[in-house]
């Protein structure tokens, strides 16, 4: 069932198109993940939903109530800000508490309340602090439970990540997911990082330029991206060009590959976008040639910048382990691993 | 009208009221300025530019007028070669007593006019300065210093900090830098200040009312012509002195916020 | 030339001028406060806390010392009134052209105080603007005497002229808030006076402080307004001190004074900054 319904919103800055009919259906207690690039419009997306921005034209409904025009105080959304907004003359007992008091819950239903969502936030002995008094990921984490204390609907999360250190960055990762499972909560999640979109959401909608490019699950739009920005936009790709020979059957430098050519005619040129790891080395002659480049090492694997024979560059992970060590020069062959190939016209 | 949008109506409303509180007297004393009566009343029957022939006429006060102008011009002159390498060395360098400095500059503007005012009138004397028009104008150098060094401290502070490590880089030396790459850079900013100590010294009151001796400067005067009782003239001297001010004062904050 | 000579030589000239022509002065009337007057009114150098001991004794100096006081509270408190609606429009209501509405704002600063205070003559006046305007409105029959030479005009001269003083630390203040904490407390269910009162305000708060103790000092420190607007009974300390260094011609006197003004002005400053201080939990990294 759908919690939450964007009906062919449009939006604009001055003359600038930033929301296209953009149309959305948010299913409940899913974790969704709007992900683009910056100006893409996820932000102003999220700020529709949360009562900032009106869309010049469409609605949106929530559990089935017009609330497109309805200040962002009337609305069953929360928000967290994407530098937590922390109030600073407030500690965080009383952030958390200020929802509630909005709300007009009497002093013991918020204390309660608030004591609860310390504890689920694990910052039951920060309660007294200011938020200038906190790191980074505790202030996340008093963001966070001040968003969920009113028992919203839908939780907006908007870049909340952004401002950690990486290592921060992929603990909260998990700990959002796991607190969204536990809550059994609607987020609605807007990240410009397609790793983060990629380990946390049931559903990814990959936003460009103002559209929704795809929609689906995260397997679905790293093995079948619909669009060549999709493509690109999430994980490494190289792209390459060939010509479809048959149905599903293409060749690129002189090598067939075997892969889904959609309804692309016999004998049209086509683009040939490959995954890393699916291109290894070959060790037979039976492949497309190539000389390597430049090697860099990567930790756990070793990158190669292999340049093909009609001048394509392809980037390939080689396992640091490996038997055979290549340097800049090396002549090589390279095998697709069949089905894995995605192509465009 | 919902109550979202009343409030939302009463909020601008207020705060327009209170510039328009700004802004009405100075309609006023405009508007007034045109008025062929003699009485401030309203509304005005008549309009003509009367008063202002009458102010060009009045010899007293164009020798005011003079007096103000000599006064404001060699004192910002002296604020100026006084100030400006003050506030560049307070910008490049550290040292003790950089905050000490800073604070005694900003005392003119900091603390009341009257102490100020009565404080060089008792002392001023005794370094040989006695209350004239001279005195008057060593009293705006002083308080002119302030406006000096914290604007042009202000613009060095916006200074590319490289631009002069460049020149240093490229051989020139501390002067050659000043000269050649510092002063072009500051120049609109000077101007700026040049605009604004005009205006302030031409309407200085609290310092100039203790020093002056002999001739009056141009707000004296309008003070010694309001006390005398109420002349239209004042209107046109005043509608004068605010085009003046507001253009320099708009100019100046211009060129201040330029690069 | 050495690095050190040249930094001594481009601060050498502002230093002895500030010393010879203002600090040294400062000093003086402190100095001259412990001096004494001969019965012709001569100045004696000595060191008496006589001029002290009269100023404290003496209501029309003490007393009017408070007095001011007050007044210059009323003045900022007008002020700060005034202010909030206007920095708040400007802040948090205009969308476009703020920048010409901050130039507005500031641009009374530097107009001629003679002027702004001559304006409220003509408005005041008993054949003023106000007076002839209600009498052709027919709302009053005969002029209202206590519009002008009162201090009514006084302090509402002083009231527009510091306005402007009040008003921009205020709407700097407004400024410095993130958006993002508005919109957050709007988020979480507040309308726009809870989100005024309990996020806005207390933001604010050091600005409102800091532009209210201008008002406060600069009303302690002003002798024009009263002189140009006030009635007989129209008396602030900084008159005084002004009658004390000219027809009454007290120096010793008039420099205690000036000192007390002083130091009730260093007192109202310090307590000023403190809570500014103390109240801002606006710091830069929580933006």
């Amino acid at each position: 069932m759908s919690i939450l319904i964007i009906k062919n919103a449009d939006k604009f800055y001055g003359k600038n198109h930033v929301v296209k009919s953009l149309n959305l259906e948010v299913d409940d207690s899913e974790f969704l993940t709007i992900l683009g690039p910056s100006g893409c419009g996820k932000t102003t997306t999220l700020r529709m939903i949360a009562g900032f921005e009106t869309p010049d034209k469409g609605s949106i409904i929530l559990k089935g109530e017009d609330i497109t025009y309805l200040p962002p105080y009337k609305r069953h959304v929360n928000t967290v800000f994407q530098n937590y907004a922390l109030f600073p003359n407030m500690n965080v007992s009383e952030n958390i508490a200020f929802g509630l008091q909005q709300q007009k819950k009497d002093k013991a239903t918020v204390d309660k309340k608030v004591t609860e969502m310390l504890a689920m936030v694990r910052m039951s002995n920060f309660a007294k602090r200011k938020p200038a008094e906190l790191s980074g990921g505790q202030q996340q984490r008093v963001a966070i439970a001040r968003a969920v204390a009113n028992n919203p609907a839908i939780l907006l999360l908007d870049e909340p990540l952004g401002a950690l250190d990486l290592k921060l960055r992929k603990q909260m990762q998990f700990e959002l997911k796991s607190l969204q499972q536990q809550l059994n909560y609607t987020f609605i999640y807007v990240t410009h990082d397609q790793e983060e979109a990629l380990t946390m959401s049931d559903r990814i909608a990959v936003m460009n330029e103002g559209v929704i490019d795809q929609l689906g699950t995260p397997e679905e739009i790293y093995n079948s991206p619909s669009t060549e920005f999709v493509a690109g936009f999430i994980g490494d790709i190289n792209k390459l060009s060939g010509k479809v020979t048959a149905q599903n059957e293409l060749v690129c430098n002189g090598q067939n590959i075997i892969a889904n050519t959609k309804n692309i005619p016999n004998g049209k040129e086509a683009k040939i976008f490959l995954r890393p790891e699916n291109i290894f080395i070959t060790q037979s002659n039976n492949g497309i040639p190539g000389k390597i480049l430049q090697t860099v090492f990567a930790g756990t694997h070793t990158k190669l910048e292999i340049q093909l024979s009609d001048g394509n560059i392809v980037h390939i992970n080689e396992p640091v382990n490996s038997e055979r060590r290549y340097t800049h020069g090396d002549s090589i062959h390279l095998e697709v691993k069949q089905h894995t190939a995605i192509i465009f016209e | 009208m919902n109550t979202t949008s009343l409030k939302n109506f009463l909020v601008s409303f207020s705060g327009i009221a209170v510039l328009l509180f700004l802004y009405f007297p100075l309609v006023v004393i405009v508007l007034f300025s045109f008025n062929a009566d003699t009485v401030n009343s309203f509304p005005i029957q008549h309009f003509s530019l009367k008063w202002y022939s009458v102010l060009f006429r009045d010899d007293e006060l164009l020798q005011s007028i003079g007096t103000s102008i000599s006064i404001a011009l060699i004192s910002t002159a002296v604020a100026l070669l006084i100030g400006i390498p003050a506030a560049y060395a307070m910008h490049k360098y550290d040292f003790k007593g950089k905050k000490l400095i800073d604070k005694i500059v900003l005392m003119p503007i900091t603390l009341p006019g009257i102490v100020t005012g009565v404080a060089m009138l008792s002392f001023f004397p005794f370094v040989g300065v006695k209350i004239s028009l001279t005195a008057v104008t060593f009293g705006h150098i002083t308080f002119l210093c302030a406006i000096v060094v914290t604007q042009m401290l202000a613009r060095f502070k916006r200074l590319d900090p490289y631009l002069e490590q460049a020149a240093y880089d490229l051989g020139a030396t501390p002067s050659a830098t000043f000269f050649k790459v510092i002063l072009p850079n500051i120049k609109t900013a000077i101007i700026g200040c040049v605009l604004l100590c005009l205006v302030l010294s031409m309407d200085e009151i609290p310092v100039t009312f203790f020093l002056i001796a002999g001739n009056n400067t141009l707000p004296l005067e309008i003070y010694a012509m309001m006390r005398r009782g109420i002349t239209p003239e004042v209107n046109a001297i005043s509608t004068l002195i605010f085009i003046f001010s507001t253009t320099a004062i708009l100019l100046s904050m211009r060129l201040n916020k330029e690069k | 030339m050495k690095a050190w000579l040249r930094k001594y030589s481009l601060l050498l000239p502002l230093v002895v001028w500030l010393l010879v022509f203002l600090v040294l002065p400062y000093c003086f009337i402190f100095i001259q406060s412990f001096f004494e007057t001969d019965s012709f009114g001569k100045t004696i150098p000595g060191v008496s806390i006589d001029s002290y001991q009269r100023a404290f004794s003496n209501s029309l100096y003490i007393g009017t010392i408070f007095r001011t006081l007050i007044y210059a509270v009323l003045v900022a408190f007008l002020c700060i009134l005034l202010s909030l609606p206007l920095a708040y429009w400007i802040a948090f209501k205009v969308k476009r052209n703020k920048t010409l509405l901050y130039t507005l704002i500031s641009l009374p600063l530097w107009v001629s105080y003679i002027i702004r205070a001559y304006a409220w003559k003509i408005i005041l006046g008993k054949e003023g603007l106000l007076n002839t305007f209600l009498q052709w409105a027919h709302i009053t029959d005969k002029p209202v005497e206590y519009f002008l030479y009162s201090t009514f005009s006084t302090i509402v001269c002083l009231v527009y002229i510091l306005t402007p003083f009040v008003a921009i630390p205020i709407y700097t203040a407004f400024e410095q808030i993130p958006k993002s904490l508005i919109e957050a407390a709007k988020d979480l269910g507040a309308g726009s006076f809870t989100t005024f009162r309990k996020i806005i305000f207390p933001l604010a708060l050091p600005g409102i402080i800091s532009g209210g103790t201008f008002a406060l000092v600069l009303t302690m420190g002003d002798f024009l307004s009263p002189l140009l607007l006030g009635g007989p009974n129209t008396l602030f300390i900084s008159n005084i001190v002004q009658n004390l260094f000219g027809t009454s011609n007290d120096r010793p006197l008039g420099s205690a004074v000036g000192i007390l003004i002083l130091l009730l002005i260093f007192l109202i400053l310090g307590i000023a900054a403190r809570s500014e201080k103390k109240l801002s939990s606006l710091k830069s990294d929580s933006r």
